[in-house]
């Protein structure tokens, strides 16, 4: 009996430990190939400058149209995703509180549309297109980033919700505040620093996805300067160069995927610095 | 309504779902005295309190019918505003649950929805209701520090101090002494013998001892039945004939009583 428990325990424990390991060495060796074959033609030029002719072929230029591309983008979908998404979540868990089946519905779907491809979301914006007359552009893009990151917020944001505890609203309440003032007074500041996590989750999503934007936004050499223009993006960028046969041009698709990562860390900490300032006040229940 | 009652309950029924936590509960709570709801965990004494203040809303699949009146108000079938019924009840429950802002800020939590903003104002009655609450001398240098840095105890006193400041006229607690040390037990249960010439205090709690030491009226409970209620010194040193019988009847509640009759 002895034994087998010990055997039992070890045994889990390799298990545990090879799976960790197995996957921080596999982001690793993304990381270092990313490195690798990034660094070398990573140049002040690639940041700081549109494609001039030939850039697909191995010419001078940068990826600056994608890099504000795409920051427009996700940074525009994100801020309408959690204008959209933050009142949805907060509604589910402040006036729904009652109502748990309907609640648990709203979670079915949303972890449904949670799983559709973004392929889907980019014909499904392309349709919408079609149907209002609209060209690619950064506005086509947003709208459909938007769509398909707002369930990945919401339900992010309800995760974090659904642990404030049942008291606090009851405190609340018999304060008496209004729903809306729990809400947005008391859920908010408790919930605060989780929120920003599923913030850059979302955003994460935005900025690094390729599919959806296929369709809506385009591509172009230029940077864009209204809402209705074609818009370049990272991922796209990333993708037309590693399709290239010249290596000098697939090596720059390593760099451009080098500044998307570093994009996304530059966002990641400075989002986690502010929200240390409301960290302080979260209650430890 | 009689005069000196504060809170008249009649014939509350509670479903929880298919569960009857409340049956036929008629209570009457006199004005500025304790009254303390007495019995064993999970026969229905905190539903009632919070039924008192209307949170049962909140609750899925609550039924309620009968009548809860505060005031000559029915306030389970009021036209009134739900938030302005509430303010006139502070709830302080089972362990502290401190707003996720600064101390200052807690207690002005209340005043500020209520449209009272001025900072003179504030200041004034954060100063007044917190050293209501024996608080003051402990945080005064440090109103602008978060309340989760408080202990449990000072916690506690911050939520009373909270729920003072909204005014109110009746403060329901649910065993607030529970989650405390007994020196903050005793603290709280000091400042509420203090209260009562002011507020109606009911307090819900399955400490006999406790009720012993602060009640003037007690309600007793069981199986979400009331069994008996009365002044605190009828209820603990005579407890009438007719609900004897009627305990008798039941064997576990006689053995219950048995119990209570011992620790006396």
């Amino acid at each position: 009996m002895r034994k087998h428990k010990y055997i039992e325990e070890k045994f889990f424990r390799v298990l545990m430990f090879f799976s960790t390991t197995l996957i921080v060495m596999v982001l690793l060796l993304i990381i270092f190939s990313i490195l690798y074959k990034g660094l070398p033609s990573l140049s002040w030029e690639m940041i700081s400058q549109t494609p001039k002719g030939g850039f697909y072929f191995g010419k001078e230029g940068g990826v600056l149209n994608a890099i504000i591309g795409s920051l427009y983008l996700s940074i525009g979908a994100t801020l309408l995703a959690f204008v959209i998404g933050l009142p949805v979540a907060l509604f589910m868990n402040v006036y729904l509180v009652k109502f748990k089946k309907t609640v648990n519905t709203i979670r079915f779907f949303l972890d449904l549309l949670w799983g559709i491809p973004s392929i889907v979301y980019g014909a499904f914006g392309f349709t919408i297109m079609i149907y209002l007359g609209l060209k690619t552009s950064l506005l086509a893009g947003i709208i459909t980033v938007t769509l398909f990151i707002i369930p990945i917020m919401v339900r992010a944001m309800d995760e974090v919700l659904k642990t404030v505890p049942f008291g606090l609203l009851e405190t609340s309440l018999s304060l008496g505040s209004t729903r809306s003032e729990t809400a947005y007074k008391v859920f908010l500041k408790q919930a605060s620093p989780g929120l920003v996590t599923a913030v850059l989750l979302s955003f994460g999503r935005a900025i690094g996805d390729a599919a959806s934007v296929l369709f809506t936004t385009g591509y172009t050499d230029h940077i864009p300067t209204s809402l209705t223009q074609p818009t370049a993006t990272l991922p796209l960028s990333i993708f037309f160069q590693l399709s290239s046969p010249i290596e000098e041009v697939q090596n720059r698709a390593f760099a451009s995927a080098v500044i998307l990562t570093v994009i996304i860390l530059i966002i990641s900490i400075l989002a986690r610095l502010y929200s240390r300032k409301y960290q302080k006040h979260k209650i430890n229940f | 309504m009689e005069k000196g009652v504060k809170i008249l309950v009649r014939d509350l029924n509670l479903h929880f779902g298919k569960n009857h936590v409340l049956k036929n509960v008629n209570v009457t709570i006199p004005e500025k005295k304790i009254t303390v709801i007495l019995g064993p965990s999970g026969c229905g004494k905190t539903t009632l309190m919070k039924t008192m203040n209307r949170l049962t809303d909140i609750y899925p699949d609550v039924k309620v019918s009968g009548n809860i009146f505060i005031n000559d108000e029915d306030i389970l079938n009021t036209q009134q505003d739900i938030t302005i019924l509430r303010q006139k009840m502070g709830l302080l429950s089972q362990r502290p649950y401190p707003l996720p802002m600064n101390i200052y800020n807690n207690v002005a939590y209340g005043l500020r929805i209520s449209g009272r903003r001025k900072k003179r104002y504030l200041d004034k009655r954060i100063e007044h209701y917190l050293t209501m609450a024996n608080l003051w001398d402990e945080v005064k240098d440090r109103l602008k520090e978060s309340a989760s840095r408080l202990s449990i105890g000072q916690q506690q006193r911050l939520c009373l101090a909270r729920g003072l400041a909204v005014d109110p006229e009746i403060i329901l607690a649910d065993e607030p002494t529970s989650a405390l040390d007994p020196i903050s037990s005793q603290a709280i249960e000091e400042k509420f013998v203090e209260l009562k010439k002011n507020y109606t205090i009911v307090l819900v709690t399955h400490i006999l001892r406790q009720a012993k030491r602060i009640a003037d009226h007690v309600v007793f409970m069981y199986l979400g039945e009331v069994i008996e209620q009365g002044p605190a010194d009828q209820i603990f040193n005579h407890p009438r004939k007719r609900s004897q019988n009627r305990i008798l009847k039941d064997c576990s509640i006689s053995i219950l009583h048995f119990a209570f009759c011992i620790l006396q």
